[in-house]
């Protein structure tokens, strides 16, 4: 044992300094889902499946359907990614969602032009 | 009872040697323990009625954070449940790859436990290592599954992601890594004095008390009793892949240390042989949202112990009962055998020694006999009208509230 | 005036709180060396002082409040008094007479007695159990420390640290002879400012903190600083006795060694915590009558002889 400890003082530091130094979270990590409001065909399976209801699909229009994302309620399993039959939902990598505004949490996408790009409310 | 045995200190439901809360309440003569009581309780969440108000799919997510060390367990086992109620042939490589998974948590979850062990006796270095080293299991968990805890690899049917050739590689070359690390703390265990005077001799429960408390898992195994699911009742794989079951005579905690650390060394052989034997094919079948009514129950042997979970269907997509028996709620009630009059000093690493995950096997209990005002079971009324009483008191109206 | 510069401020209490407090820094970065983790930066033990002293003194109503308040007081005095006798330059202490080598040892114990009436007084379950265990390991390790401390002394055929230091640095290499003893008196050390693996009388996991379960703001710090104090001293007294080297050298060397000396022994106790366990209390009581006493009397055998031998 100490061998190894004294063994340590001249390694380098297993320590990562996040946040200085960002970690990369590797291909296919679940975390905040997307959604395209162009491939939505508002069959709310996803909403159906979701264990923590943080999912909600509006009719907003003739075939347009906007959703509205709680990441606060959102347990990242991503089930409704795979729910859905038209892949209109994807995850994504990104992990710091942190917020101190409540309201900030709450993610809507907006259908209309320019579909798929994120407005926040 | 003598006025100087009255000396009771609280260990719990907040303490530093505990990472959930549960109370142990110590009565003491100088540094021996006269007697102990245990109370759980203090984390029910109501987990098993919640799942009979939601669809097996959402049940899965559910069940999966009853805990947050053995999550794949849980998931594992209420989904064999629900998939021999509905009579599914899982695809070979689906199980599979649950296996793997399944053995990589166990890595995960034993690194882990080695290390809180490491602080209880106050041997801290031994606490950062093993959880450096546990970054590594944790690294191919993400790669594996999309996520460090709750993997969420499950789905009824099979599993929801396949693994790559890159990916099996990878966890080749993690196993390397940690089997050198672990041969290290096995020479730790078997060299360093301090470590084997804390442990040895310390939470004895012999063979025949570990037989009459039934305690399941690492704990059985260290006292000798040869019992372990995945060889005695095999699911998933492991009907198809050899290891050994390992036991150990010494009794006590450091018994205890040696078969989980020689446990790790097993689910390495057993991930080698899972990744050279993984079999082509679909990793999952399309399975219909209504399960047809029947009932089960369903066996895994989680890093803690065997754990057990009862479901029963009515043929809606929403199961009619759930129960869950954590490995925890088995061995709890063996603590305070192995602590009869044992000193202080001892409390922490013995009950740490079971691994306890308290907020898995928590449940709602009634305390009887203790005192008179104890108010039993209330009923949904009762504590209805009983919260509006006390929010009264505090200047709180909520009458109107259903 | 002078006595009042040195007491208060060097080699008294300013000088020793920041001494202290970079020991503790020093200690704190090399045990997380030694763990593979980065550690705190240089600043770490001074915020920590600083922050206890800004946070509210909370006294539990039960306790009794002068004894609860003094208690600090009279360790971090104790302690800092101790200072005062130990030769730091070269070989000559602020103060000094026949006999203050005991003085110093009995001062050094003030701080573990102070622990035990506070944490008694604080009327706590846990603090009394760790005031009890505090005493209890008083008995084990003090037999064992002052046997190997004085060893030294009887080769020099003196009471008075400065007359030893002078006795060693006209033959340095007698202290070759005094290895069992600086071994043992180590070892007794840890037992003395209560480190891994004798921290049984705060054992975090098993009594949360010990005697000082119910202290906080300026009197835990209070407490910290003594037990800094507390180990640069014990450190400096085992640097005196056992590494009496370069003392001829020009005064500000001498004084850099003693620094360095100083800083080596607490690497010495850091890597002992970083490398053990924590013994139980029974085990450690047997530990140190088993083994540390009878070394220590091995000790003062060979130095009998010595004295016998080299210095007729």
């Amino acid at each position: 044992m100490i061998r190894q400890v004294l063994h340590s003082v001249v390694r380098k530091p297993a320590t990562i300094k996040y946040p200085r130094e960002k970690t990369e979270m590797p291909e296919g990590f679940r975390g905040r889902v997307k959604f395209y409001p162009e491939k939505c065909v508002g069959c709310t399976l996803c909403m159906k499946d979701c264990p923590s209801d943080a999912i909600v699909i509006r009719k907003v229009g003739e075939k347009q359907f906007e959703a509205e994302i709680d990441l606060g309620k959102c347990i990242y399993c991503g089930q409704c990614v795979e729910s859905c039959p038209r892949r209109a939902l994807e995850v994504t990598k990104e992990f710091e969602l942190a917020q101190l505004d409540k309201a900030k949490l709450k993610v809507v996408f907006r259908a209309g032009p320019g579909d798929g790009i994120e407005k926040k409310l | 009872m003598a006025e100087r045995d009255k000396f009771k200190i609280p260990v719990g439901p907040q303490h530093p040697s505990l990472k959930e809360p549960t109370s142990f309440s110590v009565a003491l003569r100088g540094e021996e323990i006269t007697g102990i009581d245990v109370r759980l309780g203090y984390n029910h969440r109501g987990i098993e009625k919640a799942c009979e108000e939601r669809t097996y799919i959402q049940d899965m997510y559910l069940i999966e954070r009853i805990c947050g060390i053995c999550s794949h367990s849980h998931s594992t086992c209420f989904i064999q449940g629900v998939e021999e109620i509905a009579k599914i042939e899982v695809p070979k490589r689906a199980l599979y790859i649950r296996t793997l998974v399944g053995e990589l948590e166990r890595i995960h979850s034993h690194l882990l436990w080695l290390g809180v062990a490491g602080h209880e006796i106050g041997f801290d270095t031994l606490l950062m290592y093993t959880w450096r080293d546990r970054e590594i299991v944790m690294d191919v968990l993400a790669l594996l599954t999309g996520n460090r805890v709750n993997y969420g690899i499950n789905t009824i049917g099979g599993v929801r992601r396949d693994i790559t050739r890159e990916q099996m590689k990878e966890v080749t070359r993690a196993m390397d890594s940690l089997e050198e690390r672990t041969k290290y703390y096995i020479k730790i265990a078997s060299e360093e004095t301090t470590i084997i005077k804390r442990l040895s001799g310390v939470g004895v429960l012999s063979k025949e008390d570990a037989l009459r408390f039934c305690v399941v898992g690492p704990t059985a195994r260290a006292s000798g009793v040869d019992h372990d699911v995945r060889r005695d009742d095999p699911y998933a794989a492991y009907s198809e892949i050899s290891f050994n079951v390992i036991t150990d005579n010494h009794n006590d905690v450091y018994g205890r240390t040696v078969v989980r650390l020689k446990e790790l060394m097993e689910s390495y052989k057993i991930i080698r042989q899972l990744l050279e034997k993984l079999p082509e094919g679909p990793v999952s079948v399309k399975v219909p949202r209504k399960i047809p009514a029947g009932e089960v129950v369903s066996r895994y042997e989680a890093p803690r112990g065997e754990d057990l979970h009862y479901i029963k269907a009515n043929g809606t997509d929403k199961p009619e009962r759930v129960k869950v028996r954590a490995p925890t709620l088995a061995n709890i009630q063996a603590v305070k055998h192995m602590l009869k009059n044992r000193l202080l000093a001892d409390l922490p690493i013995v009950v740490a020694a079971i691994d306890p995950c308290f907020s898995c096997t928590d449940r709602l209990i009634s305390v009887r006999g203790e005192d008179e005002e104890t108010p039993g079971i209330m009923t949904w009324e009762n504590l209805h009208s009983y919260s509006v009483e006390w929010y009264r008191k505090r200047g709180l109206d909520f009458s109107k509230l259903k | 005036m002078t006595a009042l510069f040195q007491i208060l401020i060097f080699p008294g209490f300013l000088f020793l709180s920041v001494f202290g407090l970079v020991a503790e820094f020093v200690d704190r970065k090399l045990y997380a060396r030694f763990q593979n983790r980065i550690g705190p930066p240089y600043f770490q033990p001074f915020a920590d002082i600083i922050k206890l002293i800004a946070k509210e003194d909370l006294i539990p109503g039960e306790a009794n409040p002068k004894m609860f308040r003094l208690t600090p007081l009279f360790a971090l005095a104790s302690t800092v008094t101790a200072f005062l006798y130990i030769p730091i330059w070269g070989t000559n202490s602020v103060y000094s007479f026949n006999g203050d080598l005991i003085v110093v040892l009995y001062l050094l114990m003030v701080p573990a007695l102070a622990v035990f009436i506070g944490g008694w007084y604080s009327t706590s379950l846990y603090a009394r159990i760790g005031s009890v265990r505090t005493v209890t390991q008083l008995f084990a390790y003090e037999v064992p420390l002052f046997m190997g401390v004085l060893s030294p002394a009887l080769l020099a055929n003196t009471w008075s640290l400065n007359e030893m230091a002078q006795f060693y640095s006209r033959n340095p290499w007698y202290s070759v002879f005094n290895l069992i003893g600086f071994g043992v008196s180590l070892v007794a050390l840890l037992g003395k400012l209560e480190k891994v693996p004798f921290d049984i009388p705060e054992a975090e996991t098993e009594i949360v903190a010990g005697s000082f379960v119910e202290y906080s703001g300026k009197l835990l710090a209070f407490f910290r600083l003594t037990f800094d104090i507390k180990m640069v001293v014990c450190a400096s007294l085992l640097a005196v006795c056992f590494l009496p080297f370069g003392l001829k050298l020009n005064p500000a060397v001498v004084f850099l060694l003693f620094l360095v000396k100083v800083f080596c022994i607490v690497a010495l106790i850091s890597l002992a915590r970083s490398v053990a366990a924590r013994l139980r209390i029974d085990q450690m009581i047997r530990f140190c009558w088993k083994y540390l006493v009878p070394l220590a009397l091995m000790q003062l055998f060979i130095n009998l002889i010595l004295k016998e031998i080299l210095l007729k």
